[in-house]
């Protein structure tokens, strides 16, 4: 679990915005990634191209703020592909990146509950 | 490192993603700031129009209207074109680090924005942003809010235009004698009460006061901005001036002091209207013989024994029924033939 999120950018998190406060954007993220992992799927889905981009970005924006390093290269990867080059490629990159987001999330929750 | 604390100030975070948002203004409220959220560039551009922020700090990737357009209606309202604004985006590639340094954005920052950087950055904005609200604070002293509302819209540059205007000019009778009759202080303290109340009667008329030498001043009806009645609303100041220092001499009166007394000249026409001196130290003002028509009126109103005089132009705008008594033609200097002069008492 620890592999997932970096500590050392999470404990620098916590320094600079305050502990209590990072247990709050922590629970902000909870909320909001399913909605994140919701538009990327209906952009996926529908082929819209600039909303599958902000959705990927947002997710790598996250991550790389708690730390989430390869949930935040997953979705850096699926920014910069964009969505013609990641429909070519094949697979099923939305389960993956939501898988991610998952596992992410439960070592976020463990990380504020310690 | 150098610890600045920035004076405390209002600042707007607009990001679509609400973890951005809330640590984005988790940073600044710690750094003794105000912050206030919005969540897409629609709510962020409403928010501020409204006014009262002295900086914004922008994502550009945001749903109903992207960053790049904030930044783009920001450069074309004129109230807003001097806000700056911080770039916060973890937006990949160069190309739109240079877009938005293009667009006006002051700095960039690369997202998650390190807090230690984001002290400084929007410490060095915020202070740029002082200095340049002193400055236009100052232009606005030292010029009027025409001239800087017209050197803000359209920047300095010497030269004019010709425009069609009325000029005033003014001045204290007998100032010489009055000013060495008091003591300095208190002669500084009656031009500023006597400036004070010209202003007021001049700008509130429309006009623009460019020049003040000693106890006279010369004030332009029409430039920068146009005005529909230029010479009415002249002869209208005039009027109002002569109350004033009426009113003025009252209350000196009742202080033991002398009164005091003006004279006022006013001509219309075309003229020269633009700045003036060199690209350090200009005025803006007008030139020609509309100018220096008004000038001699003023001169001449000593020896008329009038309180305001007009040329025929001005005379001939104010229309028919207007109080004014003619005094016949008058030799000017610096004018070949004689002048048809008129006379308008205060109301």
């Amino acid at each position: 679990m620890a592999d997932l999120i970096d500590a050392a950018t999470f404990k620098a998190l916590q320094e600079t915005a305050g502990a209590d406060f990072v247990g709050e954007l922590v629970s902000a993220f909870l909320e909001e990634a399913p909605g994140m992992l919701k538009d990327l799927s209906s952009a996926y889905a529908a082929g819209e191209a600039d909303k599958f981009k902000r959705a990927a970005h947002s997710l790598k924006s996250n991550g790389l703020t708690f730390g989430a390093m390869s949930l935040a290269a997953m979705a850096k990867d699926l920014e910069l592909t964009g969505l013609d080059g990641v429909k070519a490629r094949g697979g099923d990159p939305v389960a993956a990146i939501t898988a991610e987001v998952e596992r992410a999330s439960d070592a976020l929750k463990g990380l504020v509950r310690a | 490192m150098r610890e600045v604390r920035a004076q405390p100030a209002r600042l707007l975070v607009a990001d679509d993603n609400r973890v951005n948002r809330l640590l984005l203004s988790r940073s600044l409220e710690l750094q003794g700031h105000t912050v206030a959220m919005a969540e897409n560039g629609r709510v962020a551009l409403e928010m501020l129009q409204k006014g009262g922020f002295d900086l914004v700090l922008l994502d550009m990737e945001m749903p109903e209207m992207t960053g790049f357009e904030v930044l783009e209606q920001l450069a074309a309202d004129p109230k807003l074109r001097d806000l700056p604004v911080i770039v916060t985006s973890s937006l990949e590639g160069i190309d739109h680090i240079v877009r938005c340094i293009e667009l006006g954005a002051e700095d960039y920052l690369p997202k998650p924005v390190n807090p230690v950087l984001l002290k400084a950055r929007l410490n060095a904005s915020l202070e740029k942003k002082r200095l340049r609200d002193q400055q236009k604070d100052m232009v606005r002293r030292f010029a009027t809010t025409a001239v800087a509302a017209d050197l803000d819209a359209s920047g300095f540059a010497l030269g004019g235009k010709r425009v069609h205007a009325t000029v005033m000019f003014s001045d204290i009778r007998g100032f010489t004698s009055l000013a060495e009759s008091q003591p300095p202080e208190e002669t500084i303290e009656l031009l500023n009460t006597y400036y004070t109340l010209m202003f007021d009667a001049i700008s509130g008329q429309g006009g623009v006061v460019n020049q003040m030498v000693g106890d006279g001043l010369m004030a332009i009806f029409g430039a920068p901005l146009p005005l529909a009645d230029s010479a009415t609303a002249a002869v209208n100041a005039a009027r109002e001036m002569i109350e004033m220092v009426q009113l003025l001499g009252v209350e000196r009166l009742s202080q033991g002091k002398p009164e005091i007394r003006i004279g006022i000249g006013i001509a219309t026409g075309d003229m020269i209207a633009g700045y003036t001196g060199t690209q350090d130290r200009a005025t803006y003002t007008c030139v020609g013989d509309t100018v220096n028509l008004a000038a001699r009126l003023e001169a001449h109103t000593k020896v008329a024994g009038e309180t305001i005089l007009m040329d025929g132009a001005t005379r001939a705008a104010l229309g028919e029924k207007a109080a004014v008594t003619a005094l016949g033609p008058v030799e000017i200097r610096g004018k070949a033939g004689p002048v048809e002069v008129f006379a308008a008492k205060a109301n």
